[in-house]
């Protein structure tokens, strides 16, 4: 088969271009650590029991010296916690979310950011992550749930690790 | 003498196919514009906030999947006809599946279309992913099962053409277009595997009532082992045109038959294993295959960049036929004042465009920024909706003549139709490229909120807002354009005995390809196995909890 000197070449440059698009990635996850969702051990939970599970109570709890977790339900049409009153944090803590749905998809996506993640009615999204600034970020549901899709918001609110104390926290004891 | 005196019976059929496709473009991009206005908030008027989901639905599947696939069947049915030298084998057999694929589309448009109707208690607001447990009326899930049916079956016909055709010719290479058409066709009946199951074993039961509650995750799986394919299934009827048909209309001839046929070979391979690029966010796909995933998907950058370069020196080549000299000059040369030329050009330069948006998407962790973000409906609107649509309506230009034996009416407004859609898809896709990046979301009716604003890292919202709604209008009057153009010809073209349809062969011709590039049977085994490496465990461990469980109860849009 005879292929032209200037194709050959094109293609080795095509396989550099490659290796180096793969490279990017590999980099972003050992050096950066910009880690994706699928990384933590998957969880199934029956959606339609919920209710007997840490799902029950939505909310922030704290397991460690600036750790927490943070168990939502995104339902149509708002995240719980986060619609009506803002999920408060604590800056620079390690955050660990749990989300399920016990309706249909949704899409949890802090704008702006990587924060990105789709919620599966029957599966637990998990991430981890840290937010390194006090500020505002809003939460997008960003895969369409239904008629009122697009009311679906909520906003997460970092605060100075001072001003972040247990009335944020939801007690899962009780 | 042009195709349609020589294979009036394919001509017919083709044509047949064109009308279905070219309705569905009409009302489709209608829709379109709908949206680019309702969602920058430019004009609320047309519809309201919930009906935008059932019009978004009718958009997608419109123009994904019915126009392409109507498209595909017409210009393949020509390809094949007029490279092997005979009519369809049995035309009953031929217009069983155009009737089969015309009557589900017909069946999903009605439930598409039930829910802008106020009081019926038909509609399918599900968009073209139709992820469950929302869940429309159960015409659509069948109608678009019967579209998928209707597709096996018309390349079931042009296999039986091969297969004719091979017995009396027994020793030679398959004709080009007869090899393009048949590799798609081979990928697809692969990758369709997916939707067919989760449309007969899973939804069609479910829609029925028949079981209640339904476990989200498999459906979802199966539909993008489809999914990601089905870019390909559009994507490769352009293809088809551009390496047979483009050098033919910058005036030249195609580089090399040998490397169109291993880009065909790739795209077999590489297209369906790659599906879980769309569950990058997904939490139950373990990061194992998401990596493979990010490696085969840019691997198959691989065949668009020889398609690239494969594609340019053909246009060369032609351009220096014509005259052209120098390092770049020669672009100068091609025949800019073509319509069908033009519009293949701009869709081949949008088309690079769109791939390096794609490949950011492919990059797993780069995508979580832009994932589910209007990024990506920009990004496709570039691919499916510049390079395939754009290379549709211009090689009808240079099609229709030979199916209908009359010359193209309105050949300046042929000419400016093209440059109308680039301008208005650069205006639109760029803008939302960027508000991806500030995390406006895509499918969404009213994308701004209450409790917080955008940041744009780039120009201002208020700017791409009006880019995007500009944007769509132009485009809607390129469409506009492209319909008079059409429809004068087609029923007030003047009659010509004369219309060109030579194609000419390529300069490094089938006689210097190996053999082995047509050996079908060696490359869908290869297909299948890198499917079910990629495939067999996440899907095992899906269907080991129930097929149904854990399952959440249907909410019907």
């Amino acid at each position: 088969m005879h292929i032209h000197r200037f194709e050959k070449i094109w293609i080795g440059l095509s396989l550099f271009l490659i290796a180096c698009f793969i490279g990017i990635v590999m980099y972003g996850f050992a050096v950066l650590d910009l880690k994706v969702p699928g990384i933590e051990e998957s969880e199934t939970v029956d959606p339609l029991t919920l209710h007997e599970t840490e799902f029950a109570m939505p909310g922030t709890r704290q397991v460690g010296d600036n750790k927490y977790e943070v168990y939502m339900v995104a339902r149509q049409f708002l995240f719980m916690p986060g619609t009506g009153q803002p999920l408060v944090l604590p800056e620079g803590a390690e955050v660990k979310f749990h989300v399920t749905s016990p309706d249909v998809l949704h899409g949890l996506h802090l704008a702006g950011t990587n924060v990105n993640v789709t919620v599966v009615p029957g599966q637990v999204s998990k991430f981890t992550t840290r937010f390194s600034e006090p500020g505002e970020y809003g939460m997008i549901c960003h895969e369409y749930c239904g008629p009122a899709h697009h009311t679906m918001e909520g906003l997460i609110k970092v605060v100075p690790k001072s001003e972040f104390d247990s009335q944020y926290l939801v007690d899962a004891s009780r | 003498m042009t195709f349609v005196d020589r294979y009036p019976n394919a001509a017919r059929v083709a044509k047949a196919n064109l009308i279905v496709a070219f309705a569905a473009l009409g009302i489709g991009g209608l829709f379109g514009t709908v949206q680019a206005l309702h969602r920058t908030d430019v004009f609320r008027g047309f519809i309201t906030s919930v009906q935008y989901y059932d019009v978004l639905t009718g958009h997608g599947v419109l123009l994904a999947l019915v126009f392409t696939t109507f498209f595909l069947a017409g210009i393949y049915t020509w390809g094949v006809t007029r490279t092997l030298e005979r009519e369809p084998e049995n035309l009953t057999f031929t217009w069983s599946w155009f009737w089969m694929m015309t009557i589900g589309t017909v069946m999903a448009a009605v439930a598409i279309l039930g829910g802008l109707v106020p009081g019926s208690s038909i509609s399918a607001a599900v968009l073209y992913t139709f992820y469950p447990p929302l869940q429309g009326h159960p015409l659509f899930y069948i109608g678009a099962t019967l579209l998928v049916v209707g597709s096996w079956l018309a390349g079931w016909d042009w296999f039986k053409s091969y297969w004719s055709w091979r017995a009396e010719h027994p020793d030679e290479s398959i004709p080009l277009q007869t090899y393009m058409t048949l590799f798609t066709m081979l990928m697809w009946y692969l990758s369709s595997i997916g939707i067919a199951l989760e449309m007969v074993v899973l939804l069609i039961p479910w829609s029925l009532g028949f079981v209640q509650n339904i476990d989200p995750i498999l459906p979802r799986t199966l539909f993008w082992y489809t999914g990601h394919a089905i870019v390909y299934f559009w994507l490769l009827p352009a293809y088809f045109v551009w390496y047979s048909i483009l050098p033919k209309l910058s005036g030249g001839r195609l580089f090399s038959d040998a490397l169109t046929r291993i880009v065909f070979i790739f795209f077999l391979l590489l297209s369906t294993p790659i599906g879980f690029h769309h569950q990058y966010a997904d939490p139950e796909i373990a990061i194992g295959y998401k990596m493979w995933a990010v490696v085969a998907t840019l691997f198959i950058v691989l065949p668009s960049l020889i398609t690239a370069f494969t594609v340019i020196s053909s246009m060369e080549h032609g351009a220096r036929q014509r005259g052209g000299s120098g390092y770049f000059s020669w672009m100068g040369a091609l025949p800019w004042n073509r319509p069908a030329f033009v519009g293949c050009a701009l869709a081949g330069i949008m088309f690079a465009a769109g791939g390096f948006s794609g490949i950011i998407n492919a990059s797993l962790n780069i995508d979580m920024l832009i994932h589910n973000t209007i990024w990506v409906p920009g990004h496709f609107h570039l691919t499916v909706g510049t390079a395939v649509a754009l290379t549709f309506m211009a090689v009808t230009y240079w099609l229709l003549p030979q199916l209908t034996g009359r010359e193209l009416k309105y050949n300046k407004m042929a000419l400016a139709q093209p440059y109308t859609w680039f301008i208005g898809m650069t205006l639109m896709s760029n803008a939302m490229h960027r508000e991806g990046l500030a995390g406006v979301p895509r499918r969404t009716a009213e994308p701004e909120y209450t409790g917080f604003a955008y940041e744009a890292p780039f120009g201002t919202m208020a700017e791409m807002k009006w880019q995007i709604a500009i944007g769509g209008v132009i485009l809607f009057v390129s469409l506009v354009m492209f319909f008079v153009v059409i429809v004068a010809s087609w029923r007030n073209g003047e009659k010509s005995g004369t219309i060109d349809d030579y194609l000419p062969p390529a300069l490094s011709g089938p006689e210097q390809s190996p053999k082995i590039l047509d050996n079908m049977k060696l490359w869908m085994g290869i297909a299948i196995l890198l499917c079910i490496l990629a495939y067999t465990l996440p899907l095992a461990e899906m269907v080991m909890d129930g097929l149904f469980y854990p399952g959440a109860p249907p909410s019907p849009v």
